[in-house]
């Protein structure tokens, strides 16, 4: 997953000097990232056995980060910083269920690759780790899956990771695209519910799965693979759910990833479009 | 900034990492066809042998039913009653001829125990020796049988679990069988999947564990509520109780799991006992569904400790169906298979294969999953499965059933399922908020697999090439030899199906030996005895089950394929009374009767 909640995403003007505590739980803190989804997987981990096995998910992580420092530094000629790789490592070590090794490494390795590759306008589209994860389901359907499962027996774990979250976001920024995104869901999940006759908590039953932690928090709220203003990215986080929607009435099992992969990166390249548009226009 | 020509190598590499698994299934492709494709007409020659499916011809014309439970489940009905086809192998009347006992479970449905008549005929004796209609409303109906001599009077009585009243039949003098649960203490109701026979204190004295699978409370025809579901798909912990009946020799049995450690709530589905430390006390594994595998260390029959973590079976939780130990890699010791999910796209659990780590042992005993390494991971939607020698190579070889729900084959409820097995515990507890199955498939119609162990280390699949062709909800199997000729014939058990009987063909160039255990000082049925067989500098260790795979139970005889062998050097045998004995160059291509010295 991605470039994370990295730093690039505003930086406020400081009128006084931060506290320290102020300081950590900001958006200049580009290791706030980092250290929410290492809780996340910790909480899981502790109180679920969240993971697949920790030597797969350290597959995960060190593949991704010695991609990003080759990468980088072949690239740019300098080392790059770790905290995206680190996000996208952790990320696929979580979220990719397979009994081989393989798969970890793979996803790994295109997620960091196709940040350097498809690129549009200097950018990359897609949140790498989104994009490893669906492009490895459709084309290793045979030996993936996704974690689907759910966090333990008692609610308190999903609390720890929501109240995390829901201050880490908010500080850095990011937490109207969550929030936007989660009320959608639900109520295109009560909107389901209706159409299908399943009732409201079978269709909002996945939202309370870690993937979705995952996902809410991470994935849709990636600076880099984010739109600017504020209004486009509650916009953009709308459309993702109601792609997710279209997709699980025909019962497409990976929808939010792929309603992402569809959305994300359409945004991103009409408002590349949109503002060399505009710089075009100005020069004239 | 990227120059134009690293730009152009670094998308050559991308379009390499999106091949990978193009190229990773190419090439196991390619090895699959290797090795099945050059005379898949002639599997006895390729493989050594080859299977026919004889049920209907040999008598055995037997259709598992499901119950129809409490009318609030019946939305999700398939899924929930879609157990209690399985199958047990028990020689009854002492007459030297395996026979079969298939249970059955819908309401007013019968049981049958087919006895084997010589010459490959099987009669249905059930209904006439009392132990045929055991399914009712009141009762509860039949999930499976275990057979076990547990007043060793020389004949195997049965013990028959439901999800109702379980039962215990003496069985009097192979003429008919007499219900004695009244006066066994048995409890009035479990809903229990699993059950087997074993020694676990070695007084010689047969003792029973049974696994529960939905809580013991509940009445699944008469429900309160909805809430009869697992709290969890992974850690569900909302299960049956286990039960471990000591058998205190006058008919009666005190239960003792929670005073002995066994204190487990998972959902239960399948347990096997073995030696797996070499102490000479069986420890206990359970297979559970909705959660991890659970080990029992055996501390000299006063005491089981729960290791699953510690060994490292308990680590990833799946959703265990099968629990059946082999000696898969002749090196005298016993690996564990377990059965789970693996669904195209949507779930990939994988089996696992526990094999004992080199360098451990004791104690400190650890187990890695070699599954995938010997290529015996992905099942299906796996049921239940045995470890036997079925081409007489030397090496155990793996039958596998598997196939969950076969209804419309154009409609899934692989999406439904998904959606509120990922939800909170508060959804997914509650059968009222599961989707309607409106007579949708779930992993139906998959083909089994026979793998057989090429001794190198790896399992070739080849059901298909070996004539195991059906596509039946299997969920039992069991393995005997019904005609005393060497080879192991498999019976199947499915669910709504048909009961099946594989008549083996085996070539005859393979050597092969066999051994009826009779106990004195240990319990009659020899349960629990080791057989430790050296022969061409390698060696192979089996051990006589009261119960293995999926409700199932294979003959008590061990057999062992030898390959071309010329000879056996010697036979080791470990009675559960810790006496051993030692048959020196026992004769090859025979069954041996070896009686407790």
């Amino acid at each position: 997953m991605p470039a994370s909640l990295t730093p690039d995403a505003v930086s406020p003007p400081k009128p006084k000097p931060a506290s320290p505590v102020s300081r950590f739980f900001s958006s200049e803190n580009r290791y706030l990232p980092p250290m929410l989804i290492t809780a996340i997987l910790l909480v899981g981990q502790v109180s679920s056995g969240l993971l697949e096995s920790f030597s797969r998910t350290a597959l995960a992580i060190v593949v991704a980060i010695l991609f990003e420092l080759v990468l980088g530094r072949l690239s740019y000629g300098r080392f790059p910083n770790l905290a995206s790789a680190y996000i996208t490592g952790i990320s696929v070590g979580i979220l990719i269920r397979s009994p081989a090794f393989w798969p970890y490494a793979l996803c790994s390795a295109i997620s960091i690759v196709s940040k350097y590759v498809i690129r549009w306008k200097g950018r990359h589209l897609w949140n790498p780790s989104n994009f490893g994860i669906a492009v490895l389901l459709l084309l290793a359907p045979e030996a993936v899956s996704t974690l689907s499962i759910q966090w333990g027996n008692d609610m308190l774990p999903l609390l720890v990771v929501w109240t995390l979250g829901a201050v880490i976001t908010w500080r850095v920024k990011r937490f109207h695209i969550t929030a936007t995104y989660v009320a959608s869901f639900l109520a295109f999940a009560a909107l389901r519910g209706l159409i299908t006759g399943h009732g409201f908590l079978a269709e909002a039953s996945p939202i309370t799965g870690p993937m979705y932690q995952l996902f809410i928090f991470f994935m849709i709220t990636d600076p880099r693979t984010t739109v600017s203003s504020k209004w486009a990215q509650c916009l953009v986080a709308f459309l993702i759910a109601a792609t997710e929607m279209v997709l699980r009435l025909n019962e497409n099992i990976h929808a939010p990833y792929y309603a992402l992969t569809i959305v994300g990166p359409a945004a991103m390249a009409i408002q590349l479009w949109w503002t060399a548009k505009g710089s075009q226009k100005a020069i004239v | 900034m990227q120059s134009r020509t690293s730009r152009i190598l670094l998308t050559i590499f991308f379009l390499g990492l999106l091949a990978t698994p193009w190229i990773i299934r190419r090439l196991s492709a390619d090895k699959e066809l290797a090795s099945t494709a050059s005379n898949s007409s002639s599997a006895l020659a390729q493989y050594g042998f080859s299977f026919h499916e004889a049920g209907k011809a040999s008598g055995i014309d037997f259709t598992h039913s499901a119950p129809t439970l409490d009318p609030k489940l019946a939305h999700i009905m398939p899924q929930i009653a879609s157990m209690g086809a399985a199958v047990s192998i028990v020689d009854f009347n002492r007459d030297g001829l395996q026979d079969i006992y298939l249970t059955n479970s819908g309401e007013g449905s019968r049981n049958a125990l087919y006895r084997n008549r010589g010459g490959g005929r099987f009669e249905d004796v059930a209904l006439a020796l009392g132990i045929g209609e055991l399914n009712s409303r009141a009762s509860g109906v039949s999930m499976g049988a275990v057979w076990g001599d547990y007043d060793n009077d020389g004949y195997e009585d049965l013990f028959l679990y439901r999800w109702g009243r379980p039962e215990l039949f003496h069985n009097e003098a192979g003429n008919g069988f007499t219900s004695v649960s009244d006066k066994s203490g048995l409890p009035r109701w479990i809903n229990a999947n699993s059950a087997i026979w074993f020694d676990y204190d070695r007084d010689g004295k047969l003792d029973l564990f049974v696994g529960g699978y939905f809580d013991e409370k509940l009445d699944l025809w008469n429900l309160e509520g909805t809430k009869i579901m697992p709290e969890s798909f992974e850690y569900a912990q909302n299960g049956g109780r286990k039960y471990l009946f000591h058998n205190l020799g006058d008919g009666k049995f005190e239960e003792v799991a929670e005073k002995l450690g066994i204190r487990s709530r998972r959902w239960a589905l399948a347990a096997v006992a073995g030696d797996l430390r070499g102490t000479g006390y069986p420890d206990l594994f359970i297979a559970n569904d909705y959660g991890v595998s659970e080990l029992f260390f055996n501390s000299g029959g006063k005491e089981f400790r729960e290791v699953g973590a510690r060994t490292g079976i308990g680590f990833a939780p799946k959703s265990g169906m099968n629990a059946s130990v082999g000696d898969v890699l002749n090196r005298g010791n016993f690996a564990v298979y377990v059965s789970n999910i693996s669904e195209e796209r949507v779930l990939i659990q994988g089996n696992n294969l526990w094999v004992p780590r080199d360098g451990t042992s004791g104690e400190e005993l650890k187990f890695d999953n070699m599954a995938g390494i010997l290529g015996v991971e992905i099942g299906g939607w796996s049921w239940g499965a045995q470890f036997g020698d079925l081409n007489n190579d030397g090496f155990q070889d793996i039958y596998l059933v598997n196939g969950y729900i076969s209804a419309d084959r154009n409609r899934s409820y692989w999406y439904d399922y998904s959606k509120v097995t990922g939800g909170n515990t508060t959804i997914i507890s509650d059968a009222k908020n599961w989707p309607p199955m409106d007579g949708r498939s779930l992993s139906g119609y998959q083909q089994k697999k026979v793998w057989i162990n090429d001794g190198a280390g790896r399992f070739i699949e080849v059901a298909q090439f070996t004539g195991v062709t059906d596509v039946y909800d299997g969920r039992s199997v069991a393995l005997a030899d019904f005609s005393n000729s060497g080879k192991l014939d498999v019976v199947v058990a499915n669910q709504k199906g048909p009961a099946l009987l594989y008549v083996n063909s085996v070539k005859p160039d393979n050597k092969w030996i066999g051994f009826d255990l009779e106990g004195t000082q240990s319990n009659r049925s020899a349960i629990g005895a080791q057989v430790r067989i050296f022969w061409n500098g390698q060696q192979q260790a089996q051990e006589v089950s009261g119960g293995s795979g999926f409700s199932a139970q294979n003959q008590r005889r061990i057999h062992f394929g030898l390959g071309q062998a010329t000879g056996v050097d010697r036979v080791e045998i470990r009675w559960p009374s810790g006496k051993t004995q030692t048959v020196r160059e026992p004769e090859t291509n025979k069954i041996h009767k070896v009686k407790e010295d």
